[in-house]
């Protein structure tokens, strides 16, 4: 068992012609992920990377290759619609790679995804991967090995250097999922470790944070009233000096939450052990082996 | 991306906010000629890109025009919060009865866009929130209705306002809101909506944040960009695409990916050392950019040490071995540099800074230590 995605996912690539498309899937397959289609509209009917069929619209390319799962390459003014494209042709479950799309377009894009049965994953994060099933990202996948440590974070870069440190002391990951650091994503923390508490393989998770927003107190709130399994924590910025800030309305409306400090002292009060740099985490890890 | 709050007034009028009929100086002269078509009393307000300008003298009532140049040539080239200024605007004075707070802002908790308002507007709006925050009326906005006019009258019910105000706070309500959503702005605020000797409204203050991300849809709201509030450094940075943030540490650092770059100087404290900058390269950079990022770095007297951490994904570390050696040979320098190169090429990265002797290291950890203890030993 794992999370989200396995050797049953079948990937269709929305913007499988572009550079990064092109580049991404061609690494995802050597990986072994079943890649059963791509789209680039108005390039249906052509193949590429090799053998994969391009289909003009997301509905022709399940229709034809029962795709369950799609990854998005599309550039940030196309990629809404390209999210939206994915679910309204019934794909359960929708990662979307591309970084700096408005915020506003993700408010409206979630809102509407909240109406229909499809996750979305990201945007701006480096997809996931279940070590020897499925990568379904941009990740390097060499770094990552078998085991039963769920990894869950809201950077990309951070989450491999830790899953590194993981491997290199001989501890694998069932799932390690980047929910991506935009203000408005499809998944969150607490989905992400509601979904590891309840995956028989996974036995302890490991969860990166960042300072901003308040998701890591929610999960700290979730922790503490629903999981059974240990969590380790990092959070980065915690150097990090406030910006010249503008305006009050950010602060009132977080209440003043939000500091790297509030996170730790919220995963530390439900019992998550939150290491100090990002090469304890995989020290704290072991311990609980 | 900021907006003064000259531009963001005008942008508020666009949408049928009521602004006062101000104008813009950057010369005393200009705020003299500005005051004389105003007539009266009028208020000369500092124009930089931070919170609390009345609060550091940057903002002063003038009573004739002689006078408004006396106190233009004063604020203008104060510095506040580290900011010069460089403009002033000029708005004819007020006859304030009652300070409304009105502000938008995008609850990622929530996500919606959330207006809130507050009969206790003012400088401190924000212990208001902490002391009384009932004080403070929010209502969450469903982006696919919009704010529906019977939810701006109530938030007017709520706080407390007149009557007579409730249509004329519901329409400025919804203008902000409209401009808000079409403007693609992160945080939208006017405070102090005043309550005027007449009975009208209007938005003493202005406040705006864009969403960076939705510029490329925004051209003339791109163009309204203040470079006077940019460094020489951060403009560099932000042609280049990279993301930096200067500090007063000794410790360069460059490294892709915004969390592992903020984890960096996490971890550099954590050893003993401080940290110059964040600096985030961005994913997928080639040469050029990296020796962008170094030449801005460098140009900090304050460094004496660069730590490089690059964990190699989209972003190939053969790129940015090169990269180092292209900006080495621009901008010689004699502080020492630590690499760690981890993931996609790294043997090819390693080796061609082999030639470079450059001090390596495997782990983050280890790099962090050896950039410490360079730093110390300068």
């Amino acid at each position: 068992m794992s999370i989200l995605v396995n050797k049953d996912t079948r990937l269709v690539v929305q913007g499988i012609t572009g550079r990064e498309g092109a580049f991404h899937t061609e690494q995802m397959i050597a990986y072994g992920t079943k890649v059963v289609a791509g789209v680039t509209p108005g390039k249906g009917g052509g193949w590429a990377v090799g053998n994969v069929p391009i289909f003009d619209s997301v509905q022709e390319a399940v229709a034809a290759t029962g795709a369950n799962t799609s990854i998005i390459y599309v550039p940030a003014k196309f990629a809404p619609d390209a999210i939206l494209e994915a679910a309204d042709a019934g794909v359960a479950l929708i990662i979307c790679i591309t970084e700096g799309v408005p915020a506003l377009d993700m408010l409206k894009v979630r809102a509407y995804l909240d109406h229909t049965p499809s996750r979305l994953i990201g945007p701006n994060c480096p997809g996931l991967i279940t070590p020897g099933e499925a990568k379904v990202g941009i990740m390097p996948g060499h770094i990552h090995t078998r085991g039963d440590v769920g990894v869950v974070s809201r950077s990309g870069t951070l989450t491999y250097e830790v899953v590194y440190a993981l491997t290199l002391h001989g501890i694998g990951q069932s799932t390690a999922v980047g929910i991506g650091g935009d203000p408005i994503n499809g998944t969150s923390f607490v989905d992400c470790l509601a979904m590891f508490e309840n995956d028989p393989e996974t036995r302890q998770v490991v969860m990166i944070g960042e300072i901003g927003g308040t998701d890591e107190e929610k999960a700290a709130e979730f922790i503490a009233a629903k999981m059974s399994k240990p969590v380790t924590a990092f959070i980065a910025g915690q150097t990090a000096p406030p910006g010249k800030r503008m305006g009050h309305a950010g602060a009132i409306i977080s209440g003043g939450k939000g500091t790297a400090a509030d996170k730790i002292a919220a995963l530390q009060a439900a019992r998550v052990r939150v290491a100090r740099h990002p090469g304890e985490i995989a020290e704290l890890v072991a311990e609980r082996l | 991306m900021k907006l003064q709050e000259y531009q963001a007034k005008r942008i508020f009028g666009q949408f049928g906010v009521p602004v006062p009929q101000g104008d813009v100086a950057t010369t005393p002269a200009e705020a003299r000629a500005i005051a004389e078509r105003i007539g009266g009393t009028v208020v000369i307000k500092s124009q930089v890109l931070v919170g609390g300008r009345g609060k550091a003298g940057g903002i002063k009532l003038a009573r004739s025009p002689q006078e408004a140049e006396e106190v233009a040539g004063r604020i203008l080239g104060m510095d506040i919060k580290g900011l010069t200024v460089k403009k002033v605007l000029v708005d004819p004075g007020a006859d304030i009865r009652k300070e409304i707070y009105l502000g938008m802002v995008l609850d990622r908790a929530s996500r919606r866009v959330v207006v809130m308002a507050s009969s206790e507007g003012g400088v401190d709006i924000e212990e208001v929130a902490a002391s009384t925050p009932e004080k403070i009326i929010t209502v969450a906005v469903d982006p696919f209705l919009g704010l529906r006019e019977y939810q701006a009258r109530d938030l007017a019910l709520s706080i407390g306002l007149a009557r007579e105000q409730m249509g004329q706070f519901a329409q400025i309500c919804q203008g902000l809101y409209e401009c808000y959503m079409g403007c693609d702005a992160s945080l939208a605020e006017i405070n102090p909506l005043a309550v005027l000797g007449d009975g009208s409204l209007s938005a003493l203050d202005g406040k705006m944040v864009l969403d960076d991300s939705a510029l490329f849809r925004h051209a003339d709201l791109a163009a309204m960009r203040d470079e006077d509030e940019e460094t020489v450094e951060e403009r560099e940075a932000r042609l280049n695409g990279l993301s930096y943030v200067k500090l007063d540490g000794e410790i360069g650092c460059m490294v892709n990916g915004a969390g592992l770059a903020m984890a960096t100087m996490d971890i550099i404290k954590y050893f003993g050392g401080s940290p110059a900058n964040f600096l985030d390269v961005g994913g997928g950079a080639k040469a050029d950019k990296v020796a962008a990022a170094l030449r801005i770095i460098l140009s900090d007297p304050n460094v004496k040490a660069v730590l490089f951490n690059i964990f190699g994904g989209i972003t190939r570390c053969d790129e940015v071995a090169r990269g180092i050696l292209q900006a080495l040979k621009e901008v010689p320098t004699q502080v020492p540099m630590v690499v760690r190169l981890v993931g996609t090429n790294y043997e090819e990265g390693r080796a061609i800074l082999a030639e470079a002797k450059m001090a390596t290291a495997e782990t983050l950890a280890e790099a962090a230590q050896k950039a410490v203890a360079a730093a110390q030993a300068a």
